[in-house]
């Protein structure tokens, strides 16, 4: 194999490849399901009313009487040029308005993440190491249940908590400035942000928990403890990087969640972020905004799993060697 | 203490309660689908009491805000989540189980071309290709729901139906089957799928319950299955805006709905130690 001496390397430029075939396809998806949508985008833009005339001159300009060859070719180019054109309703730039609108969710979905991590790791490695206790079985109770609360019901219930029985914080909303006024934003996302991470976090536990059992099974842990390491030496020595493994490939996943998560818990709390911008666009048939959103969530999406793939590598050089074997 | 021991222990003696338990939360749920069929406390549509009432002996959860029983709604949702779930594990598992066979049998490279776009997918959850699948169908209805969360959850059936089926082509009686000259087709119905048979309905029962929050989450956001159909999402999105004046309507529904989900996921616990014995249950 011509990349045995820098199989990281290798696997980077593999991966890469496969990142941009991705992408390739999952435009060709998003293109596909797009023009399947009933209704010409030109009566969308239009509205009501609008004469054949005017139909046929929107459709020249927004090119949808274009053969579908070229019509992909020439979306292709806008979106290499990253061009997401403007909105039907607002004329506003797409990828402005996504801009504006990340400062919402970008927050919302990594606090939620990272106080998922906090909240789930120490719990999940507790509900492991002491499973036979009281306590151990109900972290894993509760995560059971956690798993089965839909995200926008945990909104619903905290809505009625914190907000109208303790009064203590807003139900909902966003300051019209957004971050200008850091205070107010801030104290509108406490809500929404402990909203998706207990989701993520019950969700992250189970993986926490099973990879934790799996290390406390192993026979490495036996061996060091039978070479004279306390349990818990045993188990912060060699656990964390052999357990993180199988953990690392599911953040991944369970940071795309946190970020769909995020666009339910939006629409709880009515904060003006990409899943407000995307149920609007789908109900007012707003294509330019509809696409725009589901380009730059699947791009996200491909990134995640693009780092998280790359940083299991470094982490399990096994995996490494696996990958070369597999090719 | 040797913590091996312990989960072997539990491995043991929890499977039958937790089958136990499943089995009576989702017969409960079916039983109450079923009855509402031919009866339901009262008029679903009928304005039945005042508007916004607080629960009382005669309206267990109170009444929404057009002064219809609360509780004859949860119970009509019970229909609704176990027709989408049943539904969409149908659909996703007919087209999963299909496409994973046949990436499994395929040539390599139309087997790593499917392998590859089941990854992309997967990486997607399921309620955004659910919302996708909504937005390109003419208006939302009780069957694009199904459509759309069947469609999404194909997706994680043919991966994983393909890893099972390739394990199980690696054999040595599936060799010996295909130089005695049997047919793929037959080595499908005769081998892979009879082997692969036990994981998948555990995994079936799995998706059932990520269906029912689906389809909750997709009538939440006003994708669903339109008004009069009582779903729970619905009624927890109508009961959100009076939740200072009836909060009993902001949790009712929810309570069901986890109810449903927690039974499904211990039937699933269960089944998946009768279908492998050898595992143990802590996952």
């Amino acid at each position: 194999m011509p990349n045995e001496g820098l199989p990281i390397l290798a696997y980077t430029l593999r991966r890469l490849v496969i990142l941009l075939l991705s992408l390739l396809i999952a435009a060709m998806v998003l293109f596909v399901l797009l023009r399947l949508l009933p209704g010409d985008p030109a009566n969308a833009l239009l509205g009501v009313g609008a004469t054949p005339e005017q139909i046929a001159a929107a459709r020249a300009q927004l090119g949808s009487d274009q053969p579908l060859a070229s019509q992909f070719l020439h979306y292709l180019d806008t979106l290499v040029r990253f061009d997401l054109g403007t909105s039907f309703v607002s004329r506003a730039s797409v990828l402005g308005e996504i801009g504006n609108r990340m400062a919402v969710t970008i927050p919302l979905t990594l606090l939620g993440f990272l106080l998922a991590l906090v909240i789930a790791i120490p719990l999940g490695v507790v509900a492991a190491v002491k499973s036979q206790t009281w306590y151990g079985w109900l972290i894993s109770v509760v995560s059971q249940l956690g798993i089965a609360i839909p995200v926008f019901w945990l909104g619903i219930l905290l809505v009625t908590v914190f907000a109208i029985n303790l009064r203590l914080l807003p139900s909902g909303g966003f300051p019209l400035r957004g971050w200008d006024n850091p205070g107010e934003a801030a104290v509108g996302m406490v809500l929404p942000v402990l909203t998706v991470a207990l989701v993520i976090a019950a969700s992250l536990l189970r993986y926490v928990r099973a990879a934790t059992l799996d290390v406390i099974d192993s026979d490495y842990i036996r061996t060091a403890r039978a070479l004279g390491s306390g349990f818990t030496e045993a188990l912060v020595k060699h656990g964390i990087r052999n357990g993180s493994v199988p953990i690392i490939s599911v953040l991944g996943i369970e940071l795309a969640s946190t970020f769909l998560g995020a666009v339910v818990v939006e629409r709880v709390f009515t904060l003006p972020g990409l899943g407000s911008m995307l149920l609007l666009a789908i109900q007012q048939r707003d294509y330019p905004n509809l696409q725009g959103v589901l380009i730059v969530s699947t791009l996200l999406v491909l990134l995640i799993g693009f780092a998280a793939d790359l940083l299991q590598r470094l982490v399990d050089p096994r995996l490494r060697e696996r990958a070369r074997g597999a090719a | 203490m040797s913590a091996i021991e312990l989960t072997e222990d539990t491995g043991r003696s929890r499977p039958s309660l937790t089958l136990w338990v499943g089995v009576v939360l989702v017969g409960l749920h079916v039983f109450i689908a079923l009855l509402t069929v031919v009866w339901t406390p009262y008029d679903p549509l009928g304005m039945t009491g005042g508007r916004l009432e607080a629960p009382s002996w005669a309206h267990w959860a109170g009444t929404d805000r057009l002064g219809r029983d609360f509780f004859t709604q949860i119970m009509l949702g019970s229909q609704i989540a176990l027709v989408v779930g049943a539904g969409a594990v149908a659909i996703g598992g007919a087209i999963g189980v299909s496409l994973g066979i046949l990436a499994a049998f395929a040539s390599r490279w139309l087997d790593d071309a499917l392998a590859a776009t089941l990854d992309i997918l997967i990486a997607f959850p399921t309620l955004l290709i659910a919302m996708l699948v909504v937005a390109a169908s003419d208006e939302a209805s009780l069957f694009t729901a199904i459509l759309a969360i069947g469609l999404a959850l194909s997706a994680i059936v043919a991966r994983l139906t393909r890893i099972l089926a390739k394990r199980v082509l690696l054999l040595d009686y599936i060799t010996a089957a295909r130089t005695s000259g049997t047919s793929w087709p037959g080595i499908v119905v005769t081998h892979v799928l009879p082997n692969i048979w036990p994981t998948l309905a555990v995994n079936f029962a799995l998706q059932f319950g990520l269906a029912a929050i689906a389809e909750a989450s997709l009538s939440y956001l006003g994708l669903g299955a339109p008004p009069p159909n009582a779903s729970w999402g619905h009624l927890l999105q109508e009961a959100q805006g009076t939740v200072y004046t009836a909060p009993i309507g902001a949790f009712a529904p929810g309570l069901a709905l986890v109810i449903l989900v927690v039974g499904i996921n211990l039937l699933a616990d269960g089944l998946r130690d009768f279908a492998d014995p050898t595992r143990s249950a802590r996952r």
